[in-house]
């Protein structure tokens, strides 16, 4: 039996009121901090879905999303080191397509029965982007989602598939272009979505011989607030009692990553035995049926979307979304930080520092030292270390300053001396943050992100946040 | 080991006016401080038998010092130590005369930063680590975090705290007024410096020393030529130099009330200066206010105040010109200005002037051992230069 054997998603902290952006806006979109892109949000999401699970059994990663930063260079590679995950793991990106999420899961799935692998982690994260003033802007959010595809202890068993396809010039953005497009929406609502969606749907129920009546809940891609209630109505759902909240007022359409959103929401309200059914949506769509086991009540993301939505801070600050999103120009820093090239041998070599994010231990004199050192401050062995993964780790505040010049985007940069659970210290910028909140003591998880671009080279680390 | 107390002597100083010297080169900012010193000293250029060039950001060798007042095809070495660099040049110059390989020598601390975009970003190095994730902000951060962490740890408010800092620069203010060669020469009042714009959280704009263009020159010699050249030479008593092993930032005991290459440092020099009670036997000190949470520290540090007391002597005027111990006589980086690696020289030139009785209108009465300091870096490593310097022999 192959299913989800754990879920997780991520939320950005920042919720940005949509009446910033525009008369008759409604409700808060998930605003991605200046920090963050699809892979930091994808490694989110991972590492939430992971809470306390055994890497070692995860053979295969899977990034899904329409804006990877880069064009050119795998973006899966990063997530599943970022993650902690093994070395000698398939990685491989499903790009281009609302869809790749759900390819994603479906691929996985294939990968589980065939033997091929164990389990595999399905990640999807998207950080699309509507020209200023368009409806798209509007509805978008940010977001990721993580599924653990395997065979053992499957809280949701996948009970069937189905896949239509469909070529139609619905909604695009070409090589090039930050901004997604759309027909007119009279169009692609009626030839688009709800003919793809329909035919997923209808062949996914056909295929596990079930009646829509069966489905405890149908969790269905929107592109709106709208559109999958009238779906669900006409498929001969009741949409009141049976579709999953869109929670397009809170959170907004999270392109790939949406539907799978979606559905860890819906899998942490199921209770065993519930029928769940997801139908994502891009040229086409994909549709599944779930069935909840009695593992469900042992699956706890770490927060989960429940969690990620409760937590939040909503701003009104529509230019600080334009400049976070490079969409308004702004000043340059009055200096580069940091000070001089970045070099792709040094981040090669200190990968697992930088993205594992490893400190160390002396075997002699147990402390923990981050950065990783050769000759241990306390007792000065020479060589005798053993690797410790602090990404997980909480720490505390020693010290803080607030530097209100270095930055632009990041202003104040909120440095602080975190002391680690279990030992350990480093200095890190502390982003998500309330300025006015930052003190002594308070405690502070890890996020990984973006530190900084150049040579058209993203520097990813982890910084410090307040605890969500 | 030897003391270096005794062996060597400043026979010759100079120093250019501190500023925003939009009209000198590097080059410039040598000769006119080499000059001056050679005319102190009755000495030129061809007398120089080696010399030592500090400089973080102007000039790569030592052989720019030679090109600008052309020296000799002599030996000269350039020293990069942070904002020790200079005290380092001078320390290495006495060691070189101490040893006898040298009579005559030469140090020079020069930095012409303000051709620089930016301000201080533009020329700092490069993070210690090469991919570049530490995080590589202006200095300013490290020191409010020694601020935020030295107030909490003592109990005192932040607006307490931030009154104690506004007196240091207040004092420093005035001390710069007096002296002609400073940067930035007026007065401020607490309320000015309380009312400055946030740097940052928690020092304000008048929390931080000036960033300036500058030079100085020493010129060494052994006691026994100084004696030919003139009888108000200076001895040197004590030399430390310190560097952090960079466990400061991830030490969990580290307490950021206190830079241990400080306290290190000044242990070092006052034991080769024979100095037992820093408070008492100390007639001025000038030291590395680069920031006023700095100042206020090594008061501790250098054993001018019991530990969690500076604030108290703050509160006295002990650092004041007519105080017990007259702290940054000429201004401090506060106001003289803070061009990286000729501050140590020039720290050592106001030293050498109060010694010999010609500060002017800053002169700290009867002054007969004066002491400079230089902290460089960040807390991961930082470095630390102490140098004492005294009237008579004994």
């Amino acid at each position: 039996m192959v299913g989800i054997t754990a879920f997780g998603a991520y939320v950005p902290f920042l919720r940005l009121d949509r009446t910033a952006i525009g008369k008759g806006g409604k409700g808060e979109k998930s605003m991605a901090n200046f920090d963050e892109d699809s892979i930091t949000m994808a490694v989110a999401a991972v590492m939430d879905c992971l809470n306390g699970i055994d890497r070692d059994a995860v053979d295969a990663l899977f990034f899904a999303s329409t804006t990877s930063p880069y064009r050119e260079k795998q973006t899966a590679a990063t997530v599943a080191v970022s993650s902690d995950l093994r070395q000698n793991i398939l990685t491989a990106d499903f790009a281009n397509s609302l869809r790749s999420g759900t390819n994603a899961i479906r691929s996985a799935a294939d990968a589980v029965l065939a033997g091929s692998a164990r389990q595999v982690m399905v990640t999807a994260a998207d950080i699309r982007l509507g020209v200023p003033g368009s409806a798209f802007e509007q509805s978008f959010g940010d977001g990721a989602g993580a599924l653990l595809i395997g065979e053992e202890d499957v809280a949701a068993a996948l009970i069937a598939s189905y896949s239509v396809n469909q070529e139609i010039m619905d909604t695009w953005r070409i090589d090039g272009s930050p901004f997604t497009r759309a027909w007119e929406a009279r169009f692609t609502s009626g030839q688009g979505y709800q003919r793809a969606m329909s035919g997923a749907v209808s062949g996914v129920l056909e295929k596990a011989g079930l009646k829509p009546a069966d489905i405890a809940r149908a969790v269905l891609y929107s592109p709106d607030g709208k559109s999958s209630s009238r779906l669900a109505g006409a498929l001969g759902f009741d949409p009141a009692s049976q579709l999953q909240d869109p929670l397009f007022g809170v959170m907004g359409d999270t392109g790939s990553a949406y539907a799978i959103m979606m559905l860890v929401a819906a899998l942490e309200e199921s209770k065993p035995g519930d029928l769940i059914l997801m139908a994502n949506y891009g040229n086409g769509a994909d549709a599944f049926v779930f069935k909840v086991t009695d593992k469900i009540k042992e699956v706890r993301p770490k927060r989960g979307m429940k969690g990620n939505l409760s937590s939040k801070r909503v701003i009104s600050d529509y230019n600080a979304y334009l400049s976070y999103r490079n969409i308004l120009p702004g000043a340059p820093d009055i200096y580069p930080i940091p000070f001089g090239n970045t070099s792709a041998p040094a981040m090669f070599r200190e990968v697992d520092k930088n993205l594992r994010f490893y400190g160390v231990k002396c075997e002699s004199c147990g402390s923990v030292q981050f950065p990783p050192q050769r000759v241990c401050f306390k007792c000065r062995t020479k060589d005798q270390f053993q690797p410790i993964r602090l990404s997980e780790k909480r720490g505390k505040v020693f010290t803080y300053s607030m530097d209100a010049v270095a930055s632009r985007l990041d202003s104040p940069s909120v440095v602080a001396v975190i002391d680690f659970e279990g030992g350990g210290r480093m200095e890190s910028y502390m982003t998500d943050r309330v300025k006015e909140e930052v003190k002594i003591g308070m405690e502070v998880e890890m996020t990984f992100r973006k530190l900084f671009e150049r040579e058209e080279i993203i520097t990813y680390f982890w910084k410090a946040m307040p605890v969500r | 080991m030897e003391t270096i107390k005794d062996k060597v002597a400043i026979v010759g100083m100079g120093c250019t006016k501190f500023g925003e010297l939009w009209d000198k080169g590097a080059e410039d900012l040598m000769i006119d401080a080499c000059y001056e010193a050679f005319e102190d000293a009755g000495l030129d250029s061809e007398d120089i038998q080696a010399a030592w060039l500090a400089s973080l950001v102007s000039g790569c060798t030592g052989s720019r010092l030679s090109n600008a007042i052309k020296l000799d095809y002599i030996p000269v070495t350039r020293v990069e130590n942070f904002c020790c660099g200079g005290t380092d040049a001078l320390r290495n110059a006495c060691y070189a005369v101490a040893s006898g390989a040298y009579d005559i020598v030469l140090a020079v601390g020069i930095e012409k930063l303000k051709d620089h975009l930016g301000g201080f970003g533009q020329f700092i190095t490069a993070p210690f680590d090469s991919s570049k994730v530490e995080v590589d902000l202006p200095p300013v951060n490290f020191f409010g975090q020694f601020a935020t962490r030295y107030f909490h740890r003592y109990g005192i408010s932040m607006e307490e705290g931030k009154r104690t800092l506004a007196k240091i620069a207040v004092k420093n203010h005035h001390n710069g007024t007096l002296s002609p060669k400073a940067h930035l020469r007026w007065e401020v009042t607490e309320e000015q410096v309380l009312k400055s714009p946030i740097i940052s959280w928690p020092l304000s704009l008048f929390d931080c020393c000036g960033l300036s263009d500058g030079g100085a020159a020493a010129i060494l010699t052994t006691p026994e030529i100084a004696k030919t050249l003139k009888d108000d030479y200076i001895l040197v008593k004590g030399l430390g130099l310190a560097n952090g092993n960079g466990s400061g930032l991830f030490d969990s005991d580290y307490e950021f009330t206190s830079m241990p290459e400080n306290v290190r440092c000044s242990a070092m020099a006052y034991e080769q200066a024979g100095i037992n009670n820093p408070r008492e036997e100390i007639d001025l000190a000038v030291v590395h206010d680069c920031f006023t949470i700095h100042e206020l520290i090594l008061y501790e540090d250098l054993g001018f105040s019991p530990r969690g007391k500076a604030s108290e002597d703050v509160e006295a005027g002990t650092f004041t010109l007519e105080g017990d111990l007259p702290v940054n006589t000429d201004g401090g980086l506060k106001c003289f200005g803070h061009p990286l690696s000729a501050s140590g020289i020039r720290m050592v030139y106001e030293v050498y002037k109060q010694l010999q009785g010609k500060a002017g209108k800053r002169q700290v009465k009867d002054a007969k051992v004066g002491l400079t300091h230089n902290l460089g870096g960040l807390p991961a490593h930082f470095n630390c230069a102490v140098a004492i310097f005294g009237k008579e022999p004994g």
